[in-house]
């Protein structure tokens, strides 16, 4: 735990040092100007997919991990994005801001692409244009990238993998026996899975058939939660604060809510017992958006409470950089180490809300009438 | 790459590594893992069941003990009894016999006794008798050896028998 903690600190500083120039917002050609620190611009740039995995450094000498990129454009081409972040730079006016906006061109088999904010375009007439901030005209090839997000992905799979196996290789070796270990641990967290979540919420001859689901979507949450909150290469990619996870994960639920719905289910939607005829006019639309609002209000929650933490832990250690002076770390420091262990604390809450709400939408769904 | 637009590459692979995920863990590892811990939960609470069952078998059991234990208690005490009372009967008739047999003996000896008192009594009158006669026929032999005695006695038994 500890070590999380200390190796925590030890990333938000260099990474605040190294994001003070992100390294493809400059101009070429131009003297590097002594860029003012732009809190804003690194937070996004932290919580948002790359290409790239940073890893130190700034400038010419960043020392980065350039991850394959794969895109679907009349045919499948994959190259390294180091063919991006070592293009070609080049600008354009917007049309209407009449500002230049910097970006890249790719070089050798990116050749014929551009990417702007991580977003990768193809150039038609040898450049892209702007208008109003973004781009403008310019067709996205699909982008099936191995990006930072989907490295972390991979990772987080196989940590739980690695790990899980090795608890699921005790009981096989050791029978019914009480636990020890890992599975000492990770028996606690499975079992309350499956006793204060599943059986909680969900009829108790229905449970066991979703357990396996709840298992599933609790521990990828919580693991690559943790692996967020873990500073250096294996982790510290915003996965679970990413608006596609969450929606994946969040309409994962909605599909097993809704082909789990029993009679009792849809007749609550379309035909609320004790209700009026007329008022079901009201009633049915408002039943139906309250099917997609339970998921919706999980993708949000949990994209939010995690982009947040990272958000948070930045801005406290960007007090340092926008004051350029190492004595406020200081305050910085106690602060964002303060909020690191609430991150633990929220890592592991926010994986079993959307465990515990996923069963408890389950559970409706498959209630038998009561009355 | 907004913050809040959703990305087809990363939906694509999150989608693909969830459901392997998914499939991995659940056949592999939650089944088997879930399987452990409810045989051992049903262990335990077998373990326990019998444990209870068990007691209450002890209960029973020493229940049982208890009673044989007074049976056993009762049963000698019963003995005993008996053997006392046998005890002061045999001595009893011990007694009775012995004294019916001093009776029998004493009286036995009684009879003896008187038997051989008359025949003493009886030989003790012959003997008498016989020395009597001895006594009478030397005295009268005596009273009869000369004439003047013989003429005495002759006078003296008609004197006697005049004076009746």
């Amino acid at each position: 735990m500890s070590l999380i903690f200390s190796a925590k600190r030890f990333f938000t500083l260099i990474a605040a040092m190294v994001i003070l120039t992100p390294t493809y917002a400059f101009h070429p050609g131009e003297p590097i100007p002594e860029e003012e620190f732009e809190v804003g611009e690194m937070i996004m740039h932290h919580i948002s997919d790359a290409h790239e995995w940073h890893l130190w450094g700034g400038h010419h000498n960043s020392v980065s991990v350039y991850l394959p990129i794969i895109l679907v454009d009349g045919g499948l081409k994959t190259f390294s994005s180091k063919h991006f972040y070592h293009g070609e730079h080049a600008s354009s006016v917007d049309h209407k801001t009449n500002e230049a906006v910097a970006y890249v061109k790719g070089v050798g088999p990116a050749a014929g692409y551009a990417m702007y904010h991580e977003e990768i375009y193809k150039l038609e007439n040898g450049e892209l244009s702007f208008e109003d901030g973004h781009v403008h005209g310019a067709k996205s090839p699909l982008d099936f990238s191995i990006t930072k997000n989907v490295l972390s992905l991979f990772m987080g799979a196989v940590l739980i993998l690695l790990i899980m196996s090795n608890v699921a290789r005790f009981y096989k070796k050791n029978g019914p026996v009480a636990p020890k270990g890992l599975a000492k641990y990770l028996e606690v967290l499975i079992v309350m899975v499956r006793d204060d979540i599943a059986k909680a919420n969900i009829d108790h001859h229905k449970y066991h058939k979703y357990v396996p689901y709840l298992l599933t979507i609790f521990f990828f949450i919580f693991f690559n939660n943790l692996l967020g909150l873990v500073p250096f290469l294996p982790g510290g990619a915003n996965l679970t604060g990413n608006i596609t996870v969450t929606l994946f994960l969040a309409v994962c639920t909605l599909l097993v809510t809704v082909f789990s719905g029993n009679k009792n289910y849809w007749l609550h939607i379309f035909a609320m017992p004790g209700v009026p005829k007329p008022l079901l006019i009201i009633m049915i639309p408002i039943e139906l958006v309250g099917i997609l609002t339970k998921p919706f209000a999980l993708m949000i929650r949990l994209f939010a409470n995690i982009s947040a933490g990272h958000i948070i832990i930045l801005a406290l250690i960007s007090i340092i950089f926008i004051n350029q002076s190492a004595a406020w770390g200081a305050l910085s420091v106690p602060m964002a180490l303060f909020i690191s262990v609430l991150e633990l604390l929220v890592a592991f809450l926010q994986a079993f809300l959307f465990c515990m709400l996923s069963a408890l939408f389950i559970g409706a769904a498959v209630e038998e009438a009561h009355h | 790459m907004g913050l809040i637009t959703p990305d087809l590459g990363l939906l694509f692979w999150t989608g693909l590594v969830f459901v392997l995920l998914l499939v991995i863990l659940t056949k592999f590892i939650w089944k088997p893992i879930l399987a452990s811990v409810n045989a051992r939960e049903q262990k335990i609470s077998d373990a326990l069941e019998l444990a209870e069952k068990t007691k209450a078998e002890m209960h029973a059991l020493q229940a049982q003990n208890e009673n044989l234990l007074k049976e056993a208690r009762a049963e000698r005490d019963a003995i005993v009894k008996d053997a006392k009372e046998t005890a002061v009967k045999m001595v009893e008739d011990a007694k009775n016999t012995a004294k019916a047999e001093a009776n029998k003996i004493v009286e036995s000896a009684r009879a003896t006794i008187n038997t051989e008192k008359t025949a003493a009594i009886a030989e003790l009158k012959t003997q008498v008798a016989a020395i009597s006669l001895e006594i009478a026929e030397k005295i009268i032999r005596g009273e009869l050896s000369s004439d003047e005695k013989q003429k005495a006695l002759a006078e003296k038994m008609a004197g006697d028998i005049n004076l009746n």
